[in-house]
């Protein structure tokens, strides 16, 4: 496989956060953390959008950089990934995020923060595939089954794409196209410092 | 209401030339095939991205900074911490290092110029003494700790591992997080007792003037604190107040500013905390290193007598007067 990505169609999106839940159920993620989000540009007002956002798993990504443990890594598919085993929790890679997809679990004193949690594009961690371990930190490793993350794959309007860029650049090209319209690949430029131009 | 009946039809003419004039803007939005632009009033990302750095709009989620859809200046800040903060600090704290290098090469050790004298002179007691070492421990506490967040990944990961390294991390930042709580006490304890006598006065110019005790040929008058002194607690106060509030945002993230103000706090915090590192190394190195009689003022407390002539003159003469004075008074009660 070459680079996978994520590319949320905003003129598809009807903000039923099936994307959402059907996450959290795939990966047991505990309560007060989500790792993807629907969030509404223009809500209830003409113009209104709905984009499902997650960890982007941007090309030189300002989490791994900000890491004060170095904790990232990014995989052969361009899916960046961390162990919970190194990290600390200071929350850096949320300042550094441009999309707010770490997420923390509340522990103990102060505003301490748990391991940092965050989208894996269903593809585990560091342990080994498929683990009872790899399973209790990261979630299900669906990429290494061969399949893709299940909040694309379940999306009711295929507004969220996930696979190889390239690919999923062609599928939104030609809808704009048929269509006549679109809003863009919501967070592309910032995330792969290239837009989809049609 | 005879009023109401003229206005009316004249509002209705007014609205249907307003409609007239509207209807160009709404062929505008149809398509070629007569079906209307959904896309018409959407804004788009890059309108939104210049309107403010930060997308934010509306969750289903009890949860604020869930709301900010996207903020590209993440990787602005990723830019600060990794580049602009590491030579920033780098330069400070180095070049403070070797400047005061280049200033033990020069003048060396200050010596006392008449020697020893043999008597003392008390100048700190014990809970003025207990008040500087609980901030001067908690800060050097605080410096490694912090320091380590920002340049342990570069000096110290590679030698002791990613698993090392990470525990000792963790620790630290629990370490980070509690001896703030000394910290605070400890500046707040110094402020209280020390600063009626840092207050600012003319002799501090003359202080200044003459070479700030650094010239052996001049002499430089000065009370209990000379200015130099009067200049770090002063810096202490500002700094150590940025890094305290600074840091209570950062200890209690996002409980009372959004993703914006996090970002700010941690600059803020870093860029003084560097800064006031490399200032305090500057204290350290002239209360030990760089000047003779002076760490036994802040270590058991009283001075040589000539040292103090030397140094706090004026602080001197006012403690003789005390003394005599009260001498004066008990020989007057016997």
């Amino acid at each position: 496989m070459a680079r996978v990505k994520f590319l949320c169609d905003a003129d598809r999106c009807i903000e039923c956060n099936a994307c959402v839940t059907a996450c959290k159920n795939e990966h047991e993620v505990p309560w007060g953390i989500n790792r993807r989000r629907v969030v509404t540009i223009n809500d209830g007002k003409p113009g209104e959008r709905s984009v499902s956002m997650a960890c982007m798993h941007c090309t030189d990504a300002p989490c791994a950089a900000v890491c004060p443990v170095s904790c990232f890594y990014t995989t052969a598919d361009g899916v960046v990934l961390h162990s919970k085993d190194l990290c600390i929790g200071c929350g850096y890679c949320f300042y550094a995020c441009p999309f707010g997809a770490p997420q923390y679990p509340k522990v103990s004193n102060f505003g301490s923060r748990g391991k940092m949690d965050k989208c894996t594009y269903c593809a585990g961690g560091p342990e080994s595939d498929s683990t009872p371990a790899e399973y209790a930190k990261y979630g299900a490793n669906r990429l290494a089954e061969g399949k893709l993350p299940i909040c694309a794959e379940m999306c009711s309007t295929k507004s969220l794409l996930a696979g190889d860029g390239a690919t999923i650049a062609e599928i939104y090209k030609e809808r704009v196209m048929k269509r006549g319209y679109g809003s863009g690949a919501w967070g592309w430029t910032t995330a792969y410092h290239e837009g989809i131009t049609v | 209401m005879k009023h109401l009946a003229h206005i009316r039809p004249t509002a209705i003419v007014a609205s249907t030339v307003l409609m007239l004039a509207i209807s160009p803007v709404l062929a505008q939005q149809l398509g070629p095939d007569g079906a209307p632009n959904p896309t018409a009033s959407v804004a788009s990302e890059q309108q939104l991205l210049q309107q403010s750095p930060r997308i934010v709009g509306h969750i289903a989620q009890p949860n604020e900074r869930a709301r900010v859809l996207m903020q590209p200046v993440g990787r602005q800040w990723d830019h600060f911490h990794e580049i602009t903060l590491r030579w920033f600090g780098s330069i400070a704290i180095v070049g403070m290092i070797a400047a005061l290098g280049v200033a033990y090469l020069i003048m060396g050790r200050l010596r006392i110029s008449k020697g020893r004298s043999g008597q003392q002179v008390p100048r700190f007691n014990s809970f003025e003494r207990f008040s500087h070492w609980l901030t001067a421990v908690s800060f050097v506490v605080l410096g490694l700790t912090g320091l380590n967040i920002t340049f342990g990944k570069i000096v110290l990961l590679p030698l002791i591992g990613p698993e090392a390294f990470s525990s000792l991390s963790q620790a630290s930042k629990y370490v980070h997080n509690f001896v703030s709580g000394a910290f605070v006490i400890g500046l707040a304890l110094i402020v209280a007792l020390w600063i009626r006598d840092n207050i600012p006065r003319k002799v501090d110019f003359d202080w200044i003037k003459q070479g700030g005790g650094f010239i052996k040929t001049m002499h430089a008058p000065s009370g209990r604190f000379n200015a130099g002194e009067k200049l770090i607690f002063w810096f202490a106060l500002g700094a150590g107040l940025a890094v305290i509030i600074s840091g209570c945002l950062l200890l209690f993230p996002f409980y009372v500013t959004n993703i914006e103000g996090m970002q700010i706090a941690q600059i803020v915090h870093a860029v003084i905390a560097l800064l006031f590192v490399a200032v305090i190394i500057a204290h350290i190195y002239i209360g030990t290193l760089g000047m003779e009689g002076a760490f036994e003022a802040m270590a058991t407390g009283s001075v040589d007598l000539n040292w103090a002539k030397e140094h706090h003159d004026l602080w001197l003469a006012q403690i003789q007067r005390d003394e005599q004075r009260r001498q004066a008074r008990q020989e007057g009660v016997n």
